[in-house]
C-alpha cells in the first residue's frame, strides 16, 4: 500500500537528506512561492543581484555533493566553473547568433564535465585520496589562474575571441534559448526565475540521486572506503562519477555566471574565489544540499553589504566565521539547527504521547 | 658551454626555492598528518617580520631571526588554540587553516597596507659571460641544503627526534613509554612554523612584500609535498632535485610559465605511476636491492 504522498515524495526521501516530512515539503513549497514572487516586489537590479547569489548556490551544491556526500574535498570546483564560463563566452561570441548562444550552453557544460572527468580519472585511478585530492585540486586552480592571467597576447585568440589575460573577456551575451525569431532571452527578473528553476531542479535531482542506490554507495565510500571495496564496489569509479557530475554542476553554474555579468576574468580561478565554495558549504552544512545554498546566499549578501560600506573586514569576518564553525559546529549550521529542532519536537511528542519517537525526521531543513 | 652553466644556476635557484617553500609544510604534514593551508601566510609573516625589522633600522642578519621568531610564536599560539583540536579530522584541519590564512592575509592588509617598501637584494652578483647571477640567490641554495641537513640531524640523531618520530608512529605506545606526546606535537608544529618563517625571511629581500605574497610559494610547496611521499626529508630533497631540474630546464628554454606547467605535468605523472611518491619509490628500490644481496 502506497499513499499518494509516498508515491509523490518517496523517492526524494531517505536517510541521506534532511527534511523528509510533509511539513518540510509544505515549507519548501511556501518558501519557493515566496522566492518566485520576490522579483515582483523588488527592482530588476536587486533580482539580478540575488540571482548571482543563487547561481553561486549551485556551485555550493556541486561541492556539497562531492565533499559532503562522497567525502572528496575539492578546492577545484571553481576550475570547472571557470572552464564552462570561458567556453560559453568563446563559443557564444564566435557563433554570434541566438542559436549559437543556445548551443554554447551544453558545449560549455560538457567541457567542464570532461575536464572534471580527466582530472578525476588521474586522481582516483592514480589512487590519490584524502588530503592529496584537496591539494591537487588547489594546485590546479592556482595554475589555471597563472595560465589565464598570461593570455593577454594576440596568440591567445580562439576564433574571433581574445582570452584577454587579466582584463578578462567582455561582451558575453545573455543566456538565451531558441533560434532567431523564436527565442527566449534571460535577463533581470527572467534570469532570476531561470536560476531559481535550475536550482530547484538540481536540488530535486540530487535528492533522487543521493537517496537512490548510487547515493548509498557514495555515502558508504565517504564513511569507510575499505569496507565498501570489500563489498565489491569499485570506489574509484564511484568517486570519479560523483566528481564528474559535480564538475558538470559547477560548469552549469559557471555558464550562468558568465552570462550574468556578460563577462569573465581570471579572478574566478583566484585563491580568494576558490575559498568561497568551501566556506559556504562548511558553514551551511556540507551533508545538507540546501544548507550550502542558504549559507551561500546569506554569506554573499553579507559580504556585499560590507563591501558597499567600504569595509575591509569582510574577509576577516568570513574567515573567523569559518573557523568558529569548524571548531564548534563541525556539521554546519543547518544540520545543527535541524538536529536541535528535531530533538525539541520529538522530545515534546514523547512527553505528550508517551511513546517512543518514530525514526521519522522532524520539521523543516 | 655557457648554457650548461646557466642551467646549473637556474637549477640551484629552483632547487632552493622548492626545498625552502616545502620544508615547513612537509615537516608538519609528514610528522602530524596536518596540511597547513595557512603555510603561505606563515611564509608571509616571516617576510613581514624581517622587512619591518629591517625598515626599523636593524641589519639584515638580525632581521631574519626576527621574522623566524614572529612566525614561530604565531605557529605555537595557533597550534595551542586551533590546530590541536583537529588532529583526528585531517580535512577539517585543512579548512580551519585555510580560514586562518584568509583572515591573516586580510588582517595584514588592514594593518600594514597594500605593501611594504622592500629590502633589496644584498651581496651583488657574479658575472659569467653575458649572464649575471645574484650571489644571494646562489647562497640560498646552500642554505636549503643546510636546512635539510639540520632537519635530518634533529629528527634522526637527537633524543627529541626519536621521541617525535615515536609519537608519529604510535602515539599511544609512545605516551605509555613516557613521551609527552602533546608537547611533541606542539614542538614539531613550532619547528615547521619556524622553517616557514625562515623561508619568508630569506626570500623577503628578493620579492615585493605584499599580503598575498605567500601564495607564490604554494604551488611549489604543495607539489613537492605531494610528490615527495611519506618520508619527509628524503621526499623533499628528491622533489627539490627532480622537480627543480624539470623546472630549470623548461624555464630556461621556454620561460617561467611553461616551467611551472612542466613542473605540474611531471608531478601528475609521478602521482599516477609512483603512488607512494618519490621517496616511496627510492625506498622500494633500496629494499629490493637489500633482499637480493642477502
Amino acid at each position: 500500500m502506497t499513499s499518494p504522498y509516498e508515491r509523490l515524495f518517496g523517492r526524494f526521501e531517505g536517510p541521506n537528506t534532511i527534511g523528509n516530512t510533509r511539513v518540510f515539503w509544505a515549507g519548501l513549497t511556501v518558501a519557493l512561492a515566496l522566492a518566485a514572487a520576490y522579483p515582483l516586489v523588488v527592482s530588476a537590479y536587486t533580482a539580478g543581484n540575488t540571482a548571482l547569489f543563487m547561481l553561486y548556490g549551485l556551485l555550493a551544491m556541486s561541492l556539497s555533493l562531492v565533499w559532503g556526500y562522497a567525502g572528496v574535498l575539492s578546492f577545484g570546483q571553481v576550475v570547472f566553473f571557470g572552464f564552462a564560463g570561458y567556453t560559453f563566452g568563446i563559443v557564444s561570441i564566435n557563433l554570434g547568433s541566438t542559436l549559437g548562444v543556445t548551443m554554447a550552453i551544453p558545449v560549455a557544460v560538457l567541457v567542464a564535465t570532461v575536464v572534471a572527468f580527466l582530472l578525476g580519472y588521474f586522481m582516483f585511478y592514480g589512487d590519490v585520496s584524502g588530503v592529496f585530492v584537496a591539494i591537487i585540486t588547489l594546485v590546479v586552480t592556482l595554475v589555471m589562474q597563472t595560465f589565464m592571467a598570461q593570455t593577454a597576447g594576440d596568440e591567445w585568440t580562439i576564433g574571433e575571441v581574445p582570452l584577454g589575460g587579466f582584463n578578462g573577456m567582455p561582451g558575453i551575451p545573455n543566456l538565451a534559448v531558441g533560434t532567431e525569431g523564436a527565442a527566449v532571452s534571460f535577463s533581470g527578473a527572467s534570469f532570476y526565475w531561470l536560476v531559481l528553476t535550475i536550482l530547484v531542479v538540481s536540488y530535486l535531482g540530487l535528492r533522487l540521486l543521493v537517496n537512490g542506490r548510487f547515493g548509498y554507495a557514495m555515502v558508504a565510500v565517504r564513511e569507510d572506503e575499505d569496507r565498501v571495496e570489500m563489498l565489491g564496489y569499485d570506489i574509484r569509479r564511484v568517486k570519479l562519477v560523483v566528481f564528474t557530475l559535480g564538475g558538470g554542476l559547477a560548469g552549469l553554474s559557471g555558464v550562468l555566471y558568465a552570462s550574468w555579468g556578460n563577462y569573465i576574468d581570471p579572478s574566478v580561478y583566484s585563491l580568494a574565489f576558490a575559498t568561497l565554495p568551501v566556506v559556504w558549504v562548511t558553514v551551511g552544512g556540507r551533508e545538507s544540499l540546501l544548507g550550502g545554498v542558504l549559507a551561500t546566499v546569506a554569506i554573499e549578501w553579507f559580504r556585499q553589504q560590507l563591501a558597499i560600506t567600504g569595509s575591509a573586514w569582510a574577509t576577516v569576518v568570513v574567515g573567523t566565521l569559518l573557523l568558529i564553525v569548524v571548531l564548534a559546529l563541525p556539521e554546519g549550521i543547518v544540520p545543527f539547527v535541524h538536529r536541535k529542532t528535531v530533538g525539541f519536537v520529538e522530545g515534546r511528542r514523547m512527553v505528550g504521547e508517551d511513546t517512543p519517537a518514530a525514526d521519522r525526521e522532524g520539521t523543516a531543513e | 658551454m655557457v648554457n650548461v652553466v646557466n642551467l646549473l644556476f637556474q637549477f640551484l635557484d629552483s632547487f632552493a626555492f622548492i626545498v625552502l617553500a616545502a620544508i615547513g609544510l612537509a615537516i608538519i604534514f609528514g610528522m602530524m598528518g596536518v596540511i597547513n593551508l595557512a603555510h603561505g601566510e606563515f611564509i608571509m609573516v616571516g617576510a613581514y617580520g624581517t622587512t619591518l625589522a629591517y625598515n626599523a633600522g636593524a641589519p639584515l642578519l638580525l632581521s631574519i631571526p626576527v621574522g623566524v621568531l614572529a612566525t614561530t610564536v604565531m605557529g605555537l599560539v595557533l597550534e595551542r588554540s586551533v590546530v590541536r583540536r583537529l588532529y583526528d579530522r585531517p580535512l577539517d584541519s585543512m579548512v580551519a587553516t585555510f580560514a586562518l590564512g584568509l583572515a591573516l592575509t586580510q588582517l595584514t592588509r588592514i594593518v600594514f597596507g597594500n605593501s611594504l617598501s622592500s629590502i633589496g637584494i644584498p651581496l651583488g652578483s657574479v658575472q659569467y659571460g653575458q649572464f649575471s647571477y645574484s650571489m644571494y640567490r646562489v647562497l640560498l641554495s646552500s642554505v636549503a641544503l643546510a636546512v635539510l641537513a639540520a632537519a635530518y640531524v634533529v629528527f634522526t640523531r637527537t633524543e627529541f627526534g626519536i621521541r617525535a618520530r615515536a609519537t608519529i608512529q604510535d602515539a599511544d605506545t609512545a605516551s605509555a613509554m613516557g613521551v609527552e606526546t602533546d608537547r611533541m606535537y606542539t614542538v614539531t608544529f613550532g619547528i615547521g612554523s619556524a622553517l616557514a618563517g625562515l623561508t619568508g625571511a630569506l626570500y623577503a629581500p628578493t620579492m615585493s612584500i605584499v599580503p598575498g605574497m605567500g601564495s607564490s610559494f604554494l604551488v611549489e610547496a604543495f607539489v613537492a609535498v605531494v610528490t615527495g611521499g611519506a618520508s619527509v626529508l628524503l621526499g623533499t630533497t628528491l622533489a627539490g632535485g627532480g622537480l627543480g631540474l624539470v623546472n630549470a630546464l623548461f624555464s630556461n628554454v621556454y620561460g617561467t610559465f611553461i616551467g611551472q606547467i612542466a613542473l605540474l605535468f611531471v608531478a601528475v605523472l609521478i602521482l599516477r605511476f609512483l603512488p607512494n611518491g618519490l621517496s616511496g619509490a627510492v625506498e622500494g628500490v633500496r629494499e629490493r636491492m637489500e633482499r637480493e644481496n642477502t
